[in-house]
């Protein structure tokens, strides 16, 4: 089980959180003309690296905040957590 | 029957008490302290199972958590459990254990025959064997493989027993009290940090109860016994014995089974069986020690054949001899210490040495008391089938590869010792990169990747002055690293015998003309012939050898069957041990129970179960509840004799013609509050929100980015920038989860908040056509007319001195009113509306009535909103803007969505006007079309139409507008039904929707 430093309240359980997906993702902005293919991208594809990821948790049963942690996905290490709106 | 192999005063155990049990259904003493194999050893028994495949006989093989054969089927206060190592379980009054894996007994297995027929039973002939012919499988193979294989029967009754989880944090964690971990545990206790010792024998002490060694002028055992008494009178450290950390895992989280009240003959209330440990710990200092592995030879199983350190506990520990003319089989020094100790008992003990002339003051001491030594031979083969009555050994060539002349000695145990392979799990487990160490023939651990250091045998020193040493400037320097404290305990003088090297020897050749099986794999019954074999057919990595054969795959985890097993596996690729590798460590590192894995988390305590305030009303009112997510909601109130049927069909039918009331305090209800709460709410939802006037509700859709529909329900603007959001039930966590997502990631700068208040609101919705007049009672002074709080209108109010709020929205269909209080005043509104409603009769309505009423008005839910569909495939068209972007909306564009043969909510009724529709039917063109017959479109939800006293359903199907008027047939294989059906409007009551607006 993780253990993930959730900026706001501290080191906490895995089980307190729940997983968000990448954290990249940025969603195409409001009434944007886009391609078929942007909009496919951002709602269905995603990369799985092996290694550094950076990706969104949420600390449902903590603070409720949204969370962004850098992980590698092979070994689990945490590298950084920040908050939602700033960039790792 | 007397304890002919106990001695008269050696041992650990409790001789004024003794103990009584049964085994196999005979009666047997023992004593306060036994295990249950040594009490069994000391009356002589050796025969406890039969073996997996070949179900040869089977007796003890170690003394602890390594015993592959000494496996029982427990009977404990009325309660059986299998797969019990007989090594580990402590003798208690009243015991009662039997053998697995023989019938009809231990003593004629029937099974056995398998040992004759040996060559239909080679490695992988699972695979090979019951390929074919397939008809064969179910018939003939697997129900004998069910009644041969298995080491026990699981319990078909309910678990009684309680066990408990707990989560702990601390400093440091250490694995095993032997020296290693006593002088780690100990210096860090002492230098201030928070720690936990966890010993999985009941004992502490580890090496230190049966080793002849001094520290600080003390025998071992003493200052083992010094030392846990101080370490248990300090406030920051804990001691748990009978607790086994089984696996390590991620950021430094271990988890360890403390077997409560297994020893015991009863668990006594509230006190659980085994509870399982959640420990965080900042470091870990792994001191599990290592566990002696055996040397090959033939016939190497036979009931009397043990490792040397186990006959070495079972004397010094329980004051047992596992046999009176012991033969000690050894590449080592170590067992040399059994032989001393067989021979200090009056035994007379024959050592084999495979090493020619080792020089060390052990084998000098073994010398000069006479005990007899040949070196540079070995054992060929046990003899003898339930028991050993003899052995072969013969001298051995100082290249190993020849036998001399083999001769035939009487013996009734052979004590084998092949040296120690440290106990690597844990670490392993942590994500270490092990390293093979040549000077052991065996792994230690590596570079560390979590918090952890492995000291003692575990690390593969044998030495015990270098043990004490390094473990106790470990234990200081960890803690040194987490409390940033200095006090440092001095170190005492240790004294010990020096050992010389071991002999790299692990397996006897077969001698000419003579195949004797030789076991690896002594749980599994995997052979060095079977290894031989999968390696000829091709096998080469490890890990595929390991699934083939079965090797170290049984519930013991090859601890003494590893090793060898990658001896044999280099020797015959010619490659050296390292670049084999070893298969991968996994926990558990022993067989933990189910019922700890659970907790206490079982039955009705497996989840939260969430009760509306009005519950207690509901109960005496003879509700029938359902489980609606978390929550416990009224299905019907029963009178009389009324089943669901006839109840729920009363209910519905008083909301249609009078009034009824409906807890719906269930509904998800979120608070959303700012400046830029309505345009936030015109991105989540599909219609319009910017111009809804306060005091007015709105029902809404929300969609998921790819355009499924994700949930729905009203929203009420309760003042300027205050909203009132309701979602269904079972969707409440998601959509806050959901609206949370957007607020803080997507469109941080829009300034709203949100909080759930499902909770906060106690919630009753009062419909029919009574309820405008009902209402007005409860609330006198307030404008109620169709003009003053109009569909969809909101209004506060003060019901009888408490604050209310009033909403005109309606799920029924009919004129309906949901009323809203602060929780704690629900019962009170409740018992108001029905005391006031009496006069129009009122009846409190269930789910079922609640379904019926929104399935025959053709309001799309759960069943219709089902994770799959689109707002068009409900109807919902109108409610999509075109003028706006929301969530989800690029999607609705995909071709799919739009296709002219796409999926539509439908009505059906059954041509007969009788016959209910099941759930989940399929809808066809033709009932006796060839299978697979095409499906056009499924049932989702079926009601009683208490309007029109028929059978009505909701459907998604295929085309589905085109197809009102068409006539097809429902068929559901699982109730064995084919109905002919119309397909009609969804909306079958009231298609205008005029009555809400009354
Ligand atoms: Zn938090």
């Amino acid at each position: 089980m993780l253990y993930i430093k959730c900026p706001y309240c501290g080191l906490r359980s895995q089980n307190e959180f729940a997983y968000g997906g990448d954290g990249t993702v940025k969603r195409p902005a409001l009434n944007k003309e886009i391609s078929d293919v942007e909009w496919n991208n951002f709602v269905y594809n995603r990369k799985s690296p092996r290694g550094k990821h950076i990706e969104l948790w949420h600390h449902i049963s903590g603070c409720r905040q949204w969370i962004k942690v850098q992980r590698d996905t092979v070994t689990h290490e945490i590298f950084k957590t920040v908050e939602a709106d700033k960039d790792i | 029957m007397s304890q002919t192999y106990r001695l008269n005063n050696s041992g650990l155990i409790n001789r004024d008490k003794k103990i009584s049990f049964k085994f196999n259904g005979k009666k047997y003493f023992g004593y306060e302290g036994d295990t249950l194999a040594s009490a069994l050893l000391a009356n002589g028994v050796h025969l406890v199972g039969r073996s997996f495949k070949y179900h040869r006989p089977r007796g003890f093989f170690g003394a602890g958590v390594d015993e592959p054969y000494a496996i029982v089927q427990m009977v404990r206060n009325n309660e059986t459990e299998p797969n019990v190592r007989a090594t580990e379980q402590e003798l208690f009054e009243g015991l009662e254990a039997k053998s697995v894996n023989c019938w009809p007994s231990v003593n004629f297995d029937i099974g056995a025959i398998n040992n004759f027929f040996n060559k239909f039973l080679p490695a992988g002939f699972y695979y090979k064997t019951f390929m074919w012919p397939k008809s064969f499988w179910h018939r003939i193979y697997e129900p004998f493989i069910r009644k041969a294989a298995g080491f026990g029967v699981a319990s078909t009754k309910y678990d009684s027993e309680r066990y408990e989880h707990k989560y702990e944090y601390c400093d440091l964690l250490i694995t095993g009290s032997g020296p290693a971990g006593l002088a780690g545990a100990y210096a860090a206790a002492k230098n201030g940090a928070r720690i936990i010792l966890a010993e999985e024998k009941p004992r502490f002490g580890g090496s230190l109860l049966t080793s002849n060694v001094n520290i600080g002028n003390q025998s071992g055992k003493d200052w083992a016994d010094k030392i846990i008494a101080e370490l248990k009178e300090m406030p920051n450290v804990t001691v748990k014995n009978r607790a086994q950390v089984f696996g390590y895992y991620d950021h430094n989280m271990l988890v360890m089974s403390e077997k409560v009240s297994d020893h015991l003959p009863k668990t006594k209330k509230y006190i659980p069986k085994q509870r399982l440990w959640y420990v965080r710990a900042k470091e870990v200092l792994i001191s599990s020690g290592s566990i002696e592995r055996p040397i090959v030879f033939g016939n190497n199983d036979t009931p009397g054949v043990v490792l040397a350190s186990a006959a070495k506990e079972y004397l010094k520990i329980y004051g047992v001899l596992v046999g009176k003319k012991p033969i000690i089989f050894t590449n080592n020094d170590s067992a040399y210490e059994t032989a001393i100790e067989f021979k200090n008992n009056g035994i007379e003990p024959i050592i084999l040495d495979t090493r020619s002339n080792p020089k060390s003051e052990i084998v000098d001491e073994a010398k000069n008391l006479g005990i007899n030594i040949k070196f540079s031979h070995v054992v060929v083969a046990a003899n003898g089938y339930k028991k050993i009555n003899s052995a072969q050994i013969a001298q051995i060539s100082a290249n190993k590869k020849d036998l001399g002349i083999i001769e035939k000695i009487n013996c009734d145990c052979i004590c084998v010792s092949g040296f120690w392979t440290p106990s690597i799990h844990l670490s392993s487990q942590s994500g270490n990169k092990t390293k093979f160490d040549d000077k052991i023939d065996a792994f230690v651990p590596g570079k560390s990747k979590q918090n952890e250091t492995t000291v003692g045998s575990a690390n593969g020193i044998f030495n015990l002055e270098e043990t004490i040493n390094t473990s106790f400037e470990k234990g200081y320097e960890l803690s040194k690293k987490i409390t940033n404290k200095d006090n440092k305990v001095s170190i005492p003088q240790v004294s010990e015998k020096n050992y010389t090297s071991h002999d790299k020897f692990w397996c006897v050749p077969l001698p000419d003309k003579k195949n004797y099986k030789r076991f690896l794999d002594f749980q599994n019954d995997v052979t060095v012939s079977d290894i031989e074999l999968a390696l000829r057919e091709g096998y080469r990595s490890i890990e595929h050898v390991k699934r083939y054969t079965t090797l170290g795959m049984a519930t013991d985890q090859g601890k003494t069957s590893n090793l060898n097993g990658l001896q044999l596996v280099s020797d015959v690729e010619n490659k050296i041990v390292p670049s084999v590798g070893h298969t991968t460590f996994r926990p558990p590192y022993t067989p933990v129970s189910i019922g700890a894995i659970v907790g206490r988390e079982v039955g009705k305590h497996s989840k939260p179960t969430r009760k509306s305030p009005m519950h207690s009303w509901h109960e005496k009112n003879n509700a029938v509840f359902v489980d609606a997510g978390i929550w416990l909601r009224p299905r019907y109130y029963k009178k009389g004799n009324e089943g669901l049927f006839e109840a729920s069909k009363r209910e519905a039918e008083n909301v249609r013609k009078n009034v009824g009331v409906c807890d719906v305090t269930t509904l998800g209800k979120i608070d959303i509050k700012g400046p830029d709460s309505a345009e936030f709410l015109n991105r989540v939802y599909t219609n319009a929100w910017l111009k809804l006037p306060v005091g007015k509700a709105r029902y809404g859709v929300m969609l998921r980015e790819d355009g499924i529909v994700m949930d729905d329900g009203t929203t009420t603007r309760i003042s300027e920038n205050h909203y009132h959001m309701t979602t269904t039930t079972a969707q409440a966590a998601n959509v806050l989860s959901h609206l949370e997502y957007y607020l803080q990631l997507v469109w941080p700068e829009l300034n709203v908040n949100v909080v759930s208040t499902t909770e906060q609101w106690a919630g009753a919705a009062i419909a029919g056509p009574k309820s405008r007049t009902l209402l007005q009672k409860l609330f006198p002074d307030k404008d109620l007319s169709n003009e003053g709080l109009p569909f969809m209108g909101y209004t506060e109010a003060n019901l009888f001195g408490i604050p209310a709020r009033i909403f005109r929205i309606s799920f029924s269909g009919e004129l309906a009113y949901e009323l809203n209080v602060e929780s704690d005043f629900g019962n009170f509104m409740w018992e108001k509306i029905i005391e006031v409603g009496n006069e129009f009769n009122i009846q409190p309505y269930g789910t079922e009535a609640l379904s019926t009423l929104r399935i025959e008005m053709g309001h799309v839910a759960g069943t219709e909103l089902d994770g799959r569909t689109i707002p068009y495939d409900n109807g919902l068209d109108g409610l999509i803007s075109k003028k706006k972007d929301f969530i989800g909306k690029r999607s609705l564009n995909r071709e799919a969505f739009n296709s002219k043969e796409r999926q539509k909510v439908v009505g059906v009724v059954p041509l007969d006007k009788k016959t209910s529709i099941p759930e989940g039917s399929h809808l066809v063109k033709e009932a006796n079309a060839k299978l697979p017959n095409p499906k056009l479109g499924h049932i989702s939800a079926s009601c009683w139409s208490v309007e029109y006293n028929n059978p009505f359903s909701l459907a998604i199907l295929k085309d589905g507008k085109n197809m009102i008027g068409k006539k097809l047939y429902a068929l559901s294989p699982l109730k064995n039904k084919s109905i002919p059906v119309e397909i009609v409007s969804s909306h079958y009551v009231d298609p205008k929707g005029e009555r809400v607006r009354s």
